[in-house]
């Protein structure tokens, strides 16, 4: 499972550095995207894959079982999407915006005047 | 009271405040300079702190290390804070007379606030995620700050910064998330301590690769420098400042103390490669600065060259040569911002920064000839400005590592420095307009030149100030370079649990 995980994440990865370094800017977005849950898999992948163990401390112990899955990665890439989130939200506004403005989302027609 | 938190909620009370009074610009300007001011306050008394009692920790919720979130402020953090807060009440004075009121009225003064608050907490966190997320904190508001305006240079100027950060905080995420797998924490000293006995050196010193990637990226350190130029010279002025002031800061900031607290264990190799990496990044950084004509591209190129004296100095691990770094690094803060500052004021009298398109500054603005004469001097290295102490300390280093191929580079890429600042100070100052050219002002208004001119004047003052008192300023960093290369009292002072 850990394997494949692995793999999955960094297959994943490398379509978004490919769609990343695609002329369309909408590409880029996908890209983004893609880069954003590969990571968020490596880091679950990395804390540790844990079948049928909750992290839940039973009423009478203090401390979780050994062996419990572990709540932390989870966190982080709840956290993390969020962020993800903004970003992506954030580049699509721009890129809107570059339509607008330029008139294609090619990044190599994207030149302003002014330099 | 601990005082390391309180940068942090001024930044974000100011910022807050400042969007909840959206529609009345005038107040959010009164309070995001009340709040820059505040910091300035605070970042002193957190310096005499941390000067005099050492190492100083705040376990956020009372969460102690490794579990919670620490903020932890050594002498490298304290004095980052203190050169935050000095550039950020400079630019935000320099701000009050020059901002576009559009731009105000469009959240200026917020975002500035929310940036500030990203670059304080990545340089007081004691956490890796945490340091993530300041990261994003302080993209996400300087994103905003380089397109808020909307012109066609800063859509494009944007884009570029947008993808190349972008792909930097998804490798550092990647990276910490790795290193959790690895060491089961995420707070600095618990990992360092953890590493080391970890005895996996492939592993280890992959994984620093994709840090140093991650934090050349931000630092724009040699082949990871093409967002710096492609986009620093389109915002206003103000924000060019403040970003040539803190962004790349932050980079080398985190570069430092990663490299020196957690991945120590295969310094032949990967501080090899970030001594290589900065002598390239002087040298092709200063090629590019004297192949420009327009000013501010000129100063975004020489923040290449500039940033790699640092990450070069930091490489070799001396105490000496990281204090080198560290005075060169709040050297080039000041210094740089000034001269982006100062090239604002020049934008505001002939309506271009353009080489060809300003002249005969000399005689019609005999003060901010003298200011940019010190500040671009200083740039260059010459004594007895801060940036002639720094370059001495770093050919000392140099000298002492037995490496005199760095010293002939470093002295090299200053001679390059000061030829493009004569070439500015040439065209710009004594050549006189050329008739062709007709300056468009911007704005004439007497009482707004002398207010740009203060935050210009001080920032001035403070780097002769810095190469006068060199030997006393010295001693500072000496000391956070020791606190840097021998970590004994950070690890004790976060995992022992004593406030």
């Amino acid at each position: 499972m850990q394997t494949t995980l692995a793999l999955l994440s960094g297959v994943v990865f490398a379509c978004g550095v490919f769609l990343l370094l695609r002329r369309n800017m909408v590409k880029f977005v996908f890209g983004l995207a893609l880069i954003s849950q590969a990571v968020n898999m490596a880091i679950f992948t990395a804390g540790g894959l844990v079948r049928h163990k909750a992290p839940l401390i039973a009423p009478d112990q203090d401390t979780l079982a050994l062996g419990a899955a572990d709540p932390l990665p989870q966190a982080m890439i709840l956290t993390a999407i969020v962020i993800g989130f903004g970003i992506l939200a954030f580049t699509i506004v721009l890129i809107l915006r570059t339509y607008e403005v330029f008139g294609n989302v090619d990044i190599d027609e994207v030149r302003a005047v002014d330099r | 009271m601990n005082l390391i938190a309180w940068p942090l909620i001024v930044s974000l009370l100011s910022g807050a405040l400042c969007l909840a009074l959206w529609s009345l610009p005038t107040w959010q300007r009164r309070i995001g300079l009340v709040g820059s001011g505040a910091n300035l306050i605070i970042a002193l008394l957190l310096f005499q702190r941390v000067w005099g009692d050492g190492v100083q920790v705040l376990h956020i919720a009372n969460w102690h290390a490794p579990f919670g979130i620490s903020l932890v402020a050594d002498t490298l953090s304290a004095v980052m804070v203190l050169m935050t807060a000095t550039m950020g009440l400079s630019v935000h004075f320099y701000s009050w007379f020059c901002m576009d009121r559009d731009m105000e009225k469009y959240g200026f003064h917020a975002l500035f606030h929310f940036l500030l608050m990203g670059v304080y907490s990545s340089f007081l966190t004691g956490d890796i995620f945490n340091l993530y997320v300041s990261f994003e904190i302080m993209l996400i508001a300087s994103f905003v700050l380089l397109a808020l305006g909307n012109r066609r240079a800063q859509i494009e100027g944007a884009l570029k910064y947008m993808a190349l950060n972008l792909f930097g905080s998804f490798l550092f995420l990647g990276g910490a998330g790795i290193l959790y797998g690895i060491v089961g924490s995420l707070n600095m000293a618990d990992v360092a301590v953890k590493l080391s006995t970890v005895d996996n050196p492939s592993l280890t010193t992959s994984l620093a690769l994709i840090f140093l990637i991650a934090f050349g990226l931000k630092a724009a350190v040699f082949p990871f420098f093409s967002w710096l130029p492609a986009s620093y010279h389109t915002p206003p002025s103000a924000v060019s400042a403040i970003f040539a002031a803190l962004l790349t800061k932050v980079g080398v900031y985190s570069l430092m103390r990663f490299f020196s607290l957690i991945f120590v264990q295969n310094q032949e190799f990967t501080h090899e490669i970030i001594a290589t990496v900065g002598l390239l990044g002087m040298f092709f950084g200063v090629l590019g600065a004297m192949s420009k004509n327009e000013l501010r591209r000129i100063l975004s190129f020489h923040s290449i060259s500039q940033i790699g004296y640092m990450v070069f100095a930091f490489a070799l691990m001396t105490p000496l040569s990281v204090a080198g770094a560290i005075f060169y690094m709040i050297h080039h803060s000041i210094v740089k911002s000034n001269l982006f500052l100062i090239s604002g004021t020049i934008h505001r009298a002939f309506g271009s920064y353009h080489l060809n398109r300003i002249g005969g500054l000399y005689r019609s603005h005999p003060l901010l000839s003298a200011v940019f004469l010190i500040s671009a001097l200083s740039l260059a290295g010459l004594p007895p400005l801060s940036g002639f102490f720094s370059k001495v300390f770093l050919v000392k280093a140099s000298f002492v590592v037995d490496r005199p191929g760095a010293v002939f580079i470093m002295l090299l890429v200053g001679m390059f420095t000061l030829i493009s600042m004569t070439k500015i100070f040439d065209k710009g100052f004594w050549r006189p307009l050329s008739p062709e050219h007709k300056p468009v002002p911007l704005d004439e208004s007497k009482a707004a030149y002398v207010g740009m001119m203060l935050p210009i004047v001080f920032l001035s003052g403070l780097t002769l100030a810095m190469g006068l008192f060199a030997p006393y300023v010295f001693e500072v960093f000496l000391r956070a370079a020791e606190e840097l290369i021998e970590p004994t009292q950070y690890l004790q002072r976060v995992l022992g649990g004593v406030d």
